[in-house]
């Protein structure tokens, strides 16, 4: 029977804090990031029912347009706007650098593989508000 | 510039404490010390009995990783002046368990590089009678990943590895994906059996600060993703073609 007593660690185990996301600013901007995914729904949601009215006739898509230029509405939907952009930057940031790094088997610089997803939306918003303004 | 800095360091003892505490050492506060150098001050001159990792002091051995104010890095590297005038708060690494002080268990760590095969793995019987020829792209193609020095901070930086800790983790996944990307390599498959389970890539939601920390410059984020994509292209093509291995 040895003398000693063999080595039994008990080692500390820690726990996240349930608010771990407060830490740090970026674990609090990635936090936003996919709670965007919320207002991406909501602006879905918004979609349908704008597609609903339109097809209901003109008295329906007029309650529509009315709901539409309610105050707490249109607070609500720059709110959901913000939150839209961050998740559409985000995206554009991140997947081409991906896909184009499989794609072409070597590093691709973030700018690069950005760009040409920040000129094609670029250019569809300017169609979209060339059609929204009249023009076409 | 004060000639003096406190570093609040964490202190947990196995067979006294049940939980850590922080504890306050003066320091001299030199433009050429690292905190490691700091910590080094403390064990030699303050109190022996602090426990910490060390061995290269030069960012090369990945022992020496910790939290500096909240966030994993190498303490070899990382100027004390940086954090001028304090205090410094030293920790051991997240979602670890603490052996002792700043001493940190990486048994699980271990258990997961293992498990995803990080060395060459050939099916055929080639014996290499001279050197296996690379091309600089095919060398490029896995040179960023085989900078890993497996210091896993990486895993202290990922908020999944400390809410899941069945995810096999930045690290690990950034070896298999290198091993699959080196021309030499035919273990692609196996790997990917085990990578694309749910506690592999899947459990990874692209928080990114893997790559952030990353005292060599490697990406974990981005081989993760890319792994995600091949798994897709892997899950398609047994969807279409069922017998196409045969």
């Amino acid at each position: 029977m040895p003398q000693y007593m063999t080595f039994q660690p008990k080692p500390y185990r820690p726990r996240m804090s349930a608010y771990w996301y407060l830490d740090q600013w970026h674990y609090l901007r990635y936090a936003l990031r996919e709670s965007s995914s919320f207002f991406v729904a909501y602006f879905c949601v918004i979609t349908l029912i704008q597609i609903a009215a339109l097809k209901a006739g003109p008295t329906h898509y007029a309650h529509f347009q009315a709901l539409m230029r309610c105050p707490v509405v249109i607070v609500v939907n720059a709110f959901a706007l913000i939150f839209i952009l961050l998740h559409a930057v985000t995206w554009f940031l991140l997947v081409p650098r991906v896909a184009l790094r499989q794609m072409l088997n070597k590093p691709t610089p973030d700018l690069i593989a950005s760009a040409p997803n920040f000129m094609v939306w670029f250019g569809a918003t300017v169609i979209v508000a060339l059609f929204i303004l009249g023009v076409f | 510039m004060a000639d003096t800095i406190i570093l609040e360091v964490e202190r947990f003892h196995p067979e006294r404490d049940t939980e850590p505490s922080y504890q306050s050492f003066e320091v001299p506060l030199r433009a050429d010390w690292m905190v490691l150098d700091a910590l080094n001050y403390i064990k030699d001159q303050l109190d022996g009995s602090l426990t910490f990792r060390w061995s290269c002091r030069m960012g090369i051995c990945g022992s020496c990783g910790m939290m500096i104010n909240g966030v994993p890095k190498l303490t070899c590297e990382t100027l004390l002046t940086n954090f001028a005038p304090g205090p410094v708060r030293v920790g051991p690494l997240d979602h670890f368990p603490v052996v002792k002080d700043l001493v940190v268990e990486m048994d699980d760590f271990m258990a997961k590089l293992q498990k995803v095969r990080p060395w060459i793995v050939r099916k055929d019987d080639f014996e290499p009678q001279r050197e296996f020829i690379q091309t600089p792209a095919q060398l490029e193609a896995f040179h960023q990943f085989s900078l890993c020095i497996n210091c896993t901070l990486c895993y202290a930086a990922c908020p999944v590895s400390g809410l899941d800790s069945n995810f096999i983790g930045p690290a690990a996944i950034a070896l298999a994906h290198r091993y699959n990307l080196d021309s030499r390599d035919q273990g692609q498959e196996d790997r990917l059996d085990i990578i694309s389970q749910h506690e592999g890539i899947w459990d990874c939601t692209v928080v990114g600060e893997c790559s952030v920390v990353c005292p060599k410059g490697v990406d974990p984020s981005l081989a993760i993703q890319q792994y995600k994509l091949t798994a897709t292209k892997e899950w398609f093509k047994s969807f279409l073609l069922p017998r196409g291995k045969n």
